[in-house]
C-alpha cells in the first residue's frame, strides 16, 4: 500500500500485534479494532485491508466488538480520522503478521523465504510443500511487537482495498434483525427511564413518588439528588412511571439562558480570548477595494434517528455496560468515576447506535443505565431515551460568528484578508481532564461538575477547524475569539468549526469575486496554488457544466463551495443547483472529491452524498431554539430536517490517487455545501444571507 | 396486572397471544415481547417513521397506535418480508444500491415503500416521494433509497 514504515499512532501506543490480530486454528482470522461503527462504514474497510495484507479471503475475517476487556484502546471515533488511524494500523498489523506467519512456515517448509507465495492463508513452497495459517497458528504467534519494517502491499497485488465492496452490517438492518443497543434483549432484562429537570438549572425539591412506586411493573424509583429515574418490568410500564413521576416532581429554578437567540448577541456579548493563529505578511499592496461581512450560526442539534441508549448490568458487584459511545475506554472511566468504583470493576462494551454526528447522548444514557442498575443488582436494565430527552440534553453544535474583511487590488486579485472567528468550544467529551461530562453526574446528590469544554490545538483544531484559509493571500490575518462559557450544553458535532468557518471562507470568496466581476470557479483557481485542490474544483466544475457569467432565470441558480477538511484532510468541492420555493429548496449537487487512496470507494460516495444532503438540511433548516429558561426544541416538528421529498440528487466524482495515503471523507463535505447554497441562493436572487439556517424570511429580507 | 387479558395479534401470518395493558403502544409489544426487533423507537409520536409497519395494507407507525387497536388487523414487519436465504425485492434493491449508512431508519423506510408498491406497483417518483415523506433519515441516505425503491418498483412482476 504506502511505502512509508511510520506506523500509524494507533499501534505506537498499542504496539502488540496480538491486541489487534488473532490467527485462528479453524482458518479464520479475528480483528480486534477500537474503532466503531457509527454508520460510516468503518468496518468494512477495516475487513478490506486485512484480509488484503494478510492473504486471505475476506469471508475469513472476523470482527469483535469494542470491548475494554480486550480492545486495543484508540481513543475516540471521531475527526475523521478512522481511516488514517483505525483502518491503517489494522493494515500494518496485518502486514506484519503475514511476515510472522510466512517466516514460521519458511521453518517448517525447510525453505528460505523467497520461495514462499501464499493464496487465501496457504503457504506453497516453489518446490512443492505447503502449510497453511491455520496450521502454523498458536497462541504464542503474534505476541511480539510491531517492528515498523514491514511496508504494505503495492497497489498492484490488492485484491480488495480500493474495490466497493458491500456493507457488511447491511443484510442485518434491512431484514430487521437486531443490530443495535436499541436491540439488546438479555433474560431477566428490565426497563429504566430517566426523569430529567426541565432546565439545565433547576433542582428538585420535592418527590412524593408513593403512586409511581404502587404502579403495575414498577421495581424501583430511584433517586440520587435531582437524578430521578425509574426501573419496571415492561418498557411501557417504565414510560408511564416517568411520565407520572415528571408530574409529581417540584423543581427549583431560576432562568439562566440569553433574552436573544441571534448569535452575536450572546456570542460577543461575553468576554473572549482572542489569539491569532495566521499571520502573513509577504507583500506589499495596493488595495483598492475593501469589503467586510459577518456570518453567523447557531446551536445545530446532532438529531441522531434514535434517542440514545443504554443497558447495564450490576453482577457481583462488577459493572458491565453496553453503549454506542465514540469512545470505550474513556467512557469507563467517566462511569468510574460518577459511579465511585474502581476503573476495574466496570466494561465497557460497544454496540452499534444510529449515526451519531458527534458528540450525542450516548454517554450519557450509558451513565443513566448504570445509576439504574445499581439500584436493581443482578438485573440488566436497558434505559433509552425519550425523544424529547435527547433534543434537550444532547450536547449541541456550538453557536458561531465570523467576521471578514479583505481587500482587491486593481486587477481584482485579493491582496488582504481578516478573519475573526467567535465560537464556544467545540470538545466536551467524556475523559476530557477536570469534571464529568455526563449529565445525570451533574444532577446527585454529591455533583460533578462539568469539565470545562476544550479546542483541539490546530491542527485539526476545533472553533478555528478550517480558519486559515487554503488560498495563497499576500497579507492575512486569523484571530479566533474563544468565549469559555455557553449557555448552552456543546461538544463535538460533525466538522466541528468547518461548518461555519467555511461557510464564511466560501461566500465571502462569491462576494469578492462579484467585487471583481469574477466568475466565482476562475477567482478561486487564481487564488490557489495547491493543484490536488485546484483539480477537484476543475472537476466539480467540468461534471456540473459550470458556465461562467450564466445568468439567473429568476428563481434558480447554482453556486460553488470548496474546501480541504482540517486544511491536512480530504478535498471536496461541491456545487449546488438551488429553487427558490416557499423554502430554499436544494435539487441538484455535484461534488469532486480526493481522499488520497479510497480503500471503498462507494463509501467514500456514500459520505459525501450524506454529507450534502445533511448539510442542506443544516444549513437552510436547521437551529436549536430556547428562551431565558430551557431549550424549547423538544421533537421533530420542533427542528424539521429535510424530508425525502426535499432532498437533492447528488452525483460525486471520485479522483482516484492510489499513491497516496488514504484520509477520512466523513466531515468533508459539512462545510463547502453550506457556503454553495448560500452562493446559490446569490447566484438565483441576488440575495446575499449570511445567517444560517437560510431560511425564507432571510432570504426576502436580503432582497429588500 | 388486573385490566389484563391475553391480546391475539396476527403479524407476519403468525398468530400471537401476548399479555399487556390494552393501551400499550404495538411498537413495545413487537419488539419486547414477539422479540422482532426491526421496528424501531424514533419519537414516539409518529413523526420520524422508524417504528413504521403496515396494517391491512397502510404503513403505519407502531409508536403511535395501541396494540389493542391492532389486534384483528393484519400486520406485517421488515422480518415478514424476508429473511437472509429469500428476501424480498425491496431488500434486495436496498443492498445493490447499498442504500443506508447506520441503517437505523432503513427498516421502516422499507415499510412504507411495501406498502406503496403493494398499491401501486408501478408509482412515478412524485408517488415514491410522498409515501417516504412519513420516514426521516439522518445520515443523508434519500438519493440512494430513492434509488433503490426505483429499482425494485422496476423489478416488481407485472
Amino acid at each position: 500500500m504506502i511505502a512509508s514504515r511510520k506506523l500509524p499512532r494507533s499501534l505506537e501506543t498499542n504496539p502488540l500485534l496480538g491486541h489487534w490480530l488473532r490467527v485462528n486454528r479453524e482458518g479464520t482470522v479475528t480483528v480486534y479494532t477500537g474503532k466503531v461503527e457509527i454508520g460510516q462504514g468503518i468496518l468494512t474497510a477495516v475487513v478490506q485491508v486485512a484480509a488484503d495484507e494478510l492473504d486471505v479471503a475476506i469471508e475469513r475475517i472476523r470482527l469483535e466488538p469494542a470491548d475494554t476487556r480486550y480492545s486495543p484502546n484508540e481513543g475516540l471515533t471521531s475527526g475523521s480520522r478512522s481511516v488514517e488511524e483505525g483502518v491503517m494500523t489494522v493494515a500494518y498489523a496485518a502486514a506484519e503478521a503475514r511476515e510472522i506467519l510466512l517466516e514460521r512456515g519458511a521453518r517448517a517448509l525447510g525453505v528460505s523465504l523467497e520461495q514462499l507465495t501464499v493464496s487465501d492463508g496457504v503457504i506453497t513452497a516453489r518446490s512443492g510443500g505447503s502449510i497453511s495459517y491455520w496450521d502454523l497458528a498458536d497462541d504464542n504467534l503474534l505476541k511480539r511487537n510491531a517492528s515498523g519494517q514491514v511496508p504494505l502491499k503495492p497497489e498492484s497485488e490488492r485484491r480488495y482495498v480500493g474495490v466497493s465492496l458491500p456493507r457488511r452490517d447491511i443484510l442485518r438492518k434491512i431484514t430487521g434483525a437486531p443490530a443495535y443497543v436499541q436491540d439488546l434483549d438479555f433474560p431477566g432484562m428490565v426497563y429504566g427511564r430517566v426523569v430529567r429537570p426541565p432546565t439545565y438549572s433547576a433542582r428538585l425539591t420535592a418527590l412524593h413518588d408513593g403512586e409511581v412506586r404502587a404502579l403495575p411493573g414498577v421495581i424501583a424509583v430511584v433517586r440520587d439528588g435531582s437524578f430521578v429515574g425509574v426501573v419496571a418490568e415492561r418498557e411501557e410500564q417504565a414510560i408511564r412511571a416517568a411520565r407520572r413521576l415528571a408530574r409529581l416532581a417540584q423543581w427549583h429554578d431560576v432562568p439562566s439562558l440569553p433574552a436573544d437567540m441571534t448569535p452575536a448577541a450572546y456570542l460577543q456579548a461575553q468576554p473572549a480570548r482572542s489569539e491569532v493563529i495566521s499571520e502573513k505578511s509577504i507583500a506589499a499592496a495596493v488595495p483598492r477595494t475593501e469589503l467586510a461581512a459577518t456570518y453567523t450560526r447557531p446551536f445545530i442539534a446532532h438529531a441522531s434517528m434514535a434517542p440514545s441508549c443504554a443497558v447495564a448490568h450490576l453482577h457481583d458487584g462488577k459493572y458491565q455496560v453496553w453503549s454506542h459511545t465514540q469512545g470505550i475506554y474513556l467512557l469507563r472511566h467517566e462511569l468510574a468515576r460518577a459511579l465511585g468504583v474502581e476503573e476495574s470493576t466496570v466494561t465497557v462494551v460497544h454496540a452499534e447506535g444510529a449515526g451519531c454526528f458527534g458528540h450525542n447522548g450516548a454517554d450519557d444514557a450509558a451513565l443513566d443505565a448504570a445509576l439504574l442498575a445499581r439500584a436493581v443488582p443482578e438485573k440488566p436494565v436497558h434505559v433509552q431515551w425519550m425523544r424529547e430527552d435527547e433534543f434537550a440534553w444532547e450536547p449541541y453544535g456550538p453557536a458561531m460568528v465570523v467576521h471578514t474583511r479583505a481587500a482587491l487590488d486593481e486587477s481584482g486579485n485579493i491582496v488582504d484578508w481578516h478573519f475573526d472567528v467567535w465560537s464556544y468550544p467545540h470538545v466536551a467529551r467524556p475523559g476530557d481532564r477536570d469534571g464529568v461530562n455526563l449529565v445525570a453526574a451533574w444532577h446527585l446528590e454529591q455533583p460533578f461538575a462539568p469539565a470545562t469544554p476544550s479546542d483541539p490545538p490546530l491542527p485539526p483544531g476545533g472553533s478555528h477547524r478550517n480558519a486559515i484559509p487554503l488560498y495563497d493571500f499576500p497579507n492575512q490575518r486569523v484571530t479566533n475569539h474563544l468565549v469559555r462559557k455557553s449557555p448552552l450544553r456543546v461538544s463535538a458535532l460533525r466538522a466541528l468549526g468547518a461548518h461555519a468557518n467555511v461557510f464564511a471562507i466560501e461566500s465571502f470568496m462569491d462576494e469578492l469575486a462579484t467585487a471583481a466581476g469574477a466568475d466565482p470557479v476562475e477567482f478561486r483557481l487564481r487564488h490557489l496554488r495547491d493543484e490536488r485542490a485546484r483539480a477537484v474544483i476543475e472537476q466539480v466544475a467540468q461534471a456540473c457544466g459550470w458556465e461562467a457569467d450564466k445568468r439567473s432565470d429568476g428563481t434558480r441558480g447554482r453556486g460553488i463551495g470548496f474546501a480541504r477538511y482540517k486544511n491536512v484532510g480530504c478535498y471536496v468541492a461541491v456545487v449546488v443547483e438551488v429553487e427558490m420555493e416557499t423554502v430554499v429548496r436544494v435539487t441538484r449537487a455535484w461534488a469532486a472529491v480526493d481522499v488520497g487512496l479510497a480503500v471503498n470507494p462507494d463509501g467514500v460516495i456514500n459520505q459525501i452524498e450524506g454529507g450534502i444532503i445533511q448539510s442542506a438540511s443544516m444549513t437552510t433548516r436547521e437551529q436549536v431554539a430556547f428562551d431565558r429558561e430551557r431549550v424549547t426544541t423538544r421533537n421533530w416538528d420542533d427542528y424539521p430536517i429535510l424530508k425525502f421529498s426535499e432532498a437533492p440528487t447528488v452525483q460525486v466524482v471520485l479522483l482516484n490517487r492510489p499513491d497516496q495515503p488514504p484520509v477520512g471523507v466523513g466531515e468533508g463535505a459539512t462545510g463547502p455545501t453550506a457556503a454553495a447554497i448560500a452562493n446559490a441562493v446569490y447566484a438565483a436572487l441576488g440575495a446575499r444571507v449570511r445567517d444560517m439556517p437560510l431560511t425564507r424570511e432571510r432570504v426576502i429580507a436580503a432582497l429588500t | 396486572m388486573s385490566d389484563d387479558s391475553a391480546l391475539h395479534l396476527a403479524v407476519n401470518g403468525m398468530s400471537y397471544s401476548v399479555t399487556a395493558e390494552p393501551e400499550t403502544p404495538l411498537l413495545y409489544v413487537l419488539r419486547n415481547d414477539l422479540k422482532l426487533k426491526g421496528a424501531r423507537f424514533g419519537c414516539g409520536l409518529g413523526l420520524c417513521g422508524a417504528c413504521m409497519v403496515v396494517i391491512d395494507g397502510k404503513a403505519v407507525p407502531s409508536c403511535d397506535i395501541s396494540v389493542a387497536a391492532a389486534v384483528g388487523k393484519q400486520i406485517t414487519t421488515i422480518e415478514g418480508l424476508g429473511s437472509g436465504e429469500k428476501l424480498h425485492r425491496l431488500q434486495s434493491a436496498f443492498i445493490a444500491e447499498q442504500a443506508a449508512q447506520c441503517g437505523y431508519c432503513v427498516s421502516g423506510v422499507i415499510m412504507s415503500a411495501y406498502a406503496l408498491l403493494e398499491r401501486n406497483p408501478s408509482p412515478r417518483d412524485d408517488e415514491i416521494l410522498v409515501a417516504l415523506d412519513g420516514n426521516l433519515c439522518r445520515c443523508g441516505t434519500h438519493a440512494r433509497i430513492l434509488r433503490a425503491v426505483k429499482r425494485a418498483a422496476a423489478e416488481l412482476p407485472q
